[in-house]
């Protein structure tokens, strides 16, 4: 446990070097989140009974979308590893006395945590002095916001053991580029991020909600913005648990599999 | 011109070697670019109207962003990788050989694979127009074609900013993915409904509403004033201000010495 504690500090503060980079970041994240809600904005008004948010409550769901962008971008994957297993450096890692799978999970975690600490706290400031519908309001109540941290906790965990899915798929097909393009710009459209999912039209909506992607970013940022409420965060968050251990358990098999007969690329 | 035609063949038959490879990037460039279509579909199934525009005038302006930005990317894709150019001392060569730097840095990567997201730019582009009840003539069929010329013009211009900013951070900046990435997202809905302040800084700032927002009321008959027409042919002049930038560059340039 200790070692992959260690990485994971390693990890951590090496991302935090990164501050001028991150200044650029938010200035960009702030543009897109204000871009976005100015186009929910015109569809508000040209008819707002068929809205399926308040308003409000959407501002906040995108304002906290842009400041943990890097917790829950899953086309956020590293090269590293990509290349690692593209020219045979992932022999260096299978000599050493750790499990690989449990190594890229915690990298993988503390990259996006770092990047997702430097940038969130000006993006989240800002967006709270903005004036009433288009800034960022506080959840309804005290219950909420915790379920929000544990469901954030848990949603980002489910999207780092899903990307560890594309890793190992690598193994088997080697150039990454293939899978890489077509399950990133999928999963977009499946978590939410592309429109949030309470704006897909009926039927479409229960069956993308019971798939792993809207246990990502979804289930946070709407509890946070009290779109979901009462007894359904139970059965998500519960969800939420579900996919994690499937993911991680497939996620673990796959390797093992990989692993057995892995060849590694000269070079 | 001749130089660029053998950059171009040189290109093509390099991608044409991996013709698999060709194909799968191709695909995934399709379906990179579908799931913002996705986006406006199911919006539209939701609400009849945005800001007076319907679904198919959206799809309409969505897929003549979409095809001149492919364009330009396509076209303008050695810009976008300038930063890598420069950090590894690239460009110290393309500076000592008779030929325009421009010319040599376009010619440095040509993306065929992008043909993934004009054929979908095409696709949709003549769905919007089945859909969409435009009487068609002369005059429209111009509007089209200048606002596709124009909007690859604009694009262009950007990617030369973009680069031309490298010789001063030797990195990429990420804000510019505003202009770039931001602008064809956005683009793909009307830029009035984005309000009055964000039409105003993309008709006198950066252009995009001349390429965009007036010739497309022209196109739907909501705006009869012919002028709207030519609009995305005083959008090209931007590139003006973009060439200038660059050459500033060029004087400014210290190689890294790799």
């Amino acid at each position: 446990m200790r070692k992959y504690i260690s990485f994971f500090r390693l990890r951590f503060s090496t991302g935090l070097q990164y501050r001028s980079a991150a200044l650029a970041g938010i200035v960009t994240q702030f543009i897109w989140g204000a871009m976005e809600i100015l186009v929910f904005r015109a569809f508000y008004k040209a008819d707002a009974s068929a809205f399926p948010m308040e308003l409000h409550a959407l501002s906040s769901y995108i304002w906290m979308q842009q400041a943990f962008l890097a917790l829950y971008m899953t086309w956020f994957l590293e090269n590293e590893i990509f290349d690692s297993i593209k020219n045979g450096n992932i022999s260096y890692e299978l000599c050493r006395p750790i499990n690989i799978y449990n190594m890229w999970f915690v990298r993988s975690v503390a990259n996006r945590l770092s990047r997702a600490v430097l940038r969130c706290m000006p993006i989240l400031i800002f967006a709270s002095f903005l004036p009433a519908p288009f800034g960022l309001s506080l959840p309804k109540d005290l219950n909420s916001f915790l379920w929000f941290l544990i469901t954030m906790l848990l949603g980002f965990l489910v999207v780092v053991a899903f990307c560890m899915l594309i890793y190992i798929v690598t193994f088997f097909t080697i150039s990454p580029q293939g899978v890489r393009m077509v399950a990133v710009s999928m999963i977009e459209l499946f978590a939410g991020s592309v429109i949030p999912l309470p704006f897909l039209p009926d039927g479409i909506r229960q069956v993308f909600e019971l798939l792993p992607f809207a246990s990502m970013q979804n289930v946070p940022l709407r509890i946070y913005s009290s779109d979901i409420a009462g007894k359904v965060i139970y059965t998500s968050a519960g969800l939420q648990l579900f996919w994690l251990i499937t993911l991680i358990l497939v996620g673990k098999m796959l390797t093992n599999k990989a692993l057995k007969k892995v060849e590694i690329q000269g070079g | 011109m001749r130089v660029y035609s053998r950059y171009f063949s040189i290109h093509f038959k390099s991608v044409m070697q991996y013709k698999t490879s060709f194909l799968l990037t191709t695909i995934g460039q399709f379906l990179v670019s579908f799931n913002v279509f996705l986006g406006i579909y199911f919006m539209f199934m939701r609400f009849n109207k945005v800001e007076g525009f319907t679904y198919s005038e959206v799809l309409l302006c969505f897929s003549i962003v979409l095809m001149s930005y492919s364009f330009a990317e396509c076209f303008g894709r050695g810009f976008d990788t300038f930063s890598s150019i420069i950090s590894n001392g690239e460009f110290d060569r393309i500076m000592v050989r008779p030929r325009g730097e421009i010319l040599q840095v376009l010619g440095s990567k040509i993306e065929f694979t992008r043909i993934g997201r004009i054929l979908q730019a095409l696709v949709m582009f003549i769905y919007g127009i089945s859909q969409s009840n435009v009487s068609w003539n002369f005059d429209k069929i111009l509007t089209i074609i200048f606002m596709i010329v124009g909007g690859t013009v604009l694009f262009t211009g950007i990617f030369i900013i973009y680069a031309a900013l490298c010789f001063f951070t030797i990195e990429g900046l990420e804000f510019m993915n505003i202009f770039t990435d931001g602008a064809r997202e956005y683009g793909k809905y009307p830029i009035s409904i984005y309000g009055k302040r964000v039409l105003q800084i993309c008709t006198f700032i950066v252009p995009f509403a001349l390429i965009q927002y007036y010739p497309l009321l022209f196109l739907i008959d909501r705006n009869r004033n012919r002028w709207n027409m030519f609009l995305p042919l005083v959008a090209c002049i931007f590139i003006i201000p973009c060439y200038k930038l660059w050459k500033i560059g060029i004087k400014h340039y210290k190689s890294t010495g790799s």
